[in-house]
């Protein structure tokens, strides 16, 4: 079993094991406690556990400190970070910074544009200047810059050098959909040791792509593992399908879902059918599992699909 | 073209109110086109803005006069009798002429009626949209005509964000194209669409503000 980093998560996929990742939404405020809070609630469920980065524009505690909380709790961090805020030198800074406190995953993103503030629900900071000095993929090449050759993008040698497991996402459904797996090899071809889709609830449209993925050898490159977000009513799937980009949800789900006594409990049967799916498809290696600002449906959700207790890898 | 719009007249009347004689300054090129700062609009800014001041218990006299150029000194200098009459100029041209007034007639408070914010094309009457960022590093080549720096809201260089909506709109705004996907469908018409798999590393932004104020000096030309 051949690792670089050595992280938890990467052992796992090397280990053959079919990953879980799950995601934690830092707060709004300063207070640990509730990073512990969730922790807490979340302590050996998954793999590793993402830290959202600001995610839709709006100021919360920086992942790379939530993230350290998570690890000072015994649960193994994947620190996103995005191109909106911070330029290379930020972000090379902070990547050293991240080592230096132990995290070992990073998921290279975008970043939602500034003028989202939570989709209209926040004020955010839509007057913010945005930064996008690299994009995600270029961010990619740069984690991977000082992991393997210990040299910065502007070609300064760093010493020792910073090993990171290195994620990126995949809209697999977005337009222009031709290019959509291009871009994915382009992130592999980067240096992309995993990839986290955006939240599949079309299994026939999902397998698709994968099927076109490892048709271009890409599954044998990276880890895919494919976002479940635990649909919580009809008109959270209707709004999803509608106003996320990349998310497709078939009609007959959300009728579902509108016909159920009980949406919560359909959602999480729903979910489960979900990981049930893709763990059946050729080429994917795990999940990423989100319950947005409903954590506490994590466990008995991943309980229920039979992935506990986790693999112990020495 | 560089492209400005007025700013909020109550904004202006604000400006002007602690003034008797104002110069109102238009210019004929960039501004006129984005109809903002021509002589059009010029004078129909200026009865409005006496008005406006009137209405508030300000009385200003306010002449106008519109450049052929605001940024060209030859043109510049044609202000200098109207603005020895005034105690204020205000300028509906670009931050470029409103600059070179500033210059010209210091000490005399030259204010910007205008935001300038972007270099457009009129793309039909009434609409106007950004072309360039002025970025100093031109791909243009590389992405078959269309440019991901001044029409992608994240200037991305390597393929477009998840935020591409079903009907290949940009996340940010819902009447604007995601330039990558009208990148991707232009390099798939010309059968190059592996041309876009290539990595566009880290770009270069210092020839542009990002490197400091710019100054060319071209030795050839001076004299």
């Amino acid at each position: 079993m051949k690792t670089i980093v050595g992280s938890n998560l990467e052992r796992t996929l090397a280990g053959g094991h079919f990953a879980l990742t799950a995601e934690v939404g830092p707060p709004r405020g300063p207070d640990p406690a509730d990073v512990v809070k969730k922790a807490k609630i979340l302590h050996g469920v998954a793999d590793a556990f993402n830290v959202t980065d600001n995610q839709t524009a709006v100021v919360r505690m920086s992942s790379i400190a939530a993230s350290k909380v998570l690890l000072e709790e015994g649960l193994e961090p994947v620190m996103q970070i995005v191109c909106r805020d911070r330029n290379r030198i930020a972000i090379q800074s902070d990547l050293l910074g991240a080592w230096a406190l132990g995290l070992r995953n990073v998921l290279c993103l975008s970043g939602d544009h500034q003028s989202a503030g939570a989709g209209g629900k926040l004020n955010g900071h839509p007057g913010a200047k945005n930064v996008y000095d690299v994009d995600s993929i270029q961010l990619i090449s740069i984690v991977k810059g000082l992991r393997d050759n210990a040299i910065q993008d502007g070609g300064d040698a760093i010493s020792p050098a910073a090993p990171f497991f290195i994620g990126a996402a995949w809209t697999p459904f977005g337009p222009p959909e031709k290019f959509r797996t291009i871009r994915l090899a382009k992130k592999i071809n980067a240096g992309a040791d995993f990839i986290q889709t955006q939240a599949v609830y079309d299994m026939k449209r999902f397998a698709e792509a994968v099927r076109r993925a490892e048709d271009m050898g890409l599954t044998e490159k990276a880890a895919i593992l494919p976002g479940i977000i635990i649909p919580r009513s009809a008109g959270m799937l209707k709004y999803m399908n509608a106003s996320v980009p990349g998310i497709e949800v078939p009609d007959e789900m959300i009728q579902r879902m509108k016909d159920s006594a009980d949406p919560k409990e359909e959602g999480i049967k729903i979910t489960l059918e979900l990981i049930d799916g893709v763990k059946n498809l050729s080429g994917i290696k795990g999940v990423h599992l989100q319950a947005i600002e409903a954590e506490e449906l994590l466990p008995d959700v991943i309980k229920a699909a039979g992935l506990l207790p986790r693999p112990k890898i020495d | 073209m560089i492209f400005a719009e007025w700013k909020p007249l109550d904004e202006l009347v604000d400006k002007l109110k602690a003034h008797k004689k104002v110069l109102l300054v238009g210019c004929a090129t960039c501004v006129a086109e984005c109809a903002a700062g021509g002589e059009k609009e010029t004078e129909t800014l200026a009865p409005l803005l006496t008005m406006a001041l009137k209405k508030q218990g300000h009385t200003v006299d306010i002449t106008t006069a519109t450049l052929e150029k605001q940024c060209e000194w030859e043109f510049v200098e044609e202000l200098a009798e109207k603005a020895a009459n005034v105690d204020a100029i205000m300028s509906l041209a670009c931050g470029i002429g409103i600059q070179a007034l500033a210059e010209r007639f210091d000490p005399m408070p030259v204010y910007p009626g205008v935001n300038t914010s972007s270099l457009t094309i009129r793309e039909e009457d009434g609409v106007w949209a950004g072309r360039c960022a002025a970025c100093g590093d031109c791909v243009l080549d590389q992405t078959f005509g269309f440019c991901p720096i001044a029409r992608c809201a994240k200037s991305l260089l390597n393929g477009p964000c998840g935020g591409t909506r079903k009907d290949g709109k940009c996340e940010v705004n819902e009447d604007v194209d995601c330039i990558w996907n009208l990148i991707v469908e232009r390099a798939e018409q010309r059968g190059q669409l592996e041309s876009l798999a290539e990595i566009r590393k880290t770009k270069n932004w210092s020839n542009s503000r990002h490197g400091g104020p710019k100054k060319v000096v071209r030795e050839d030309l001076k004299k």
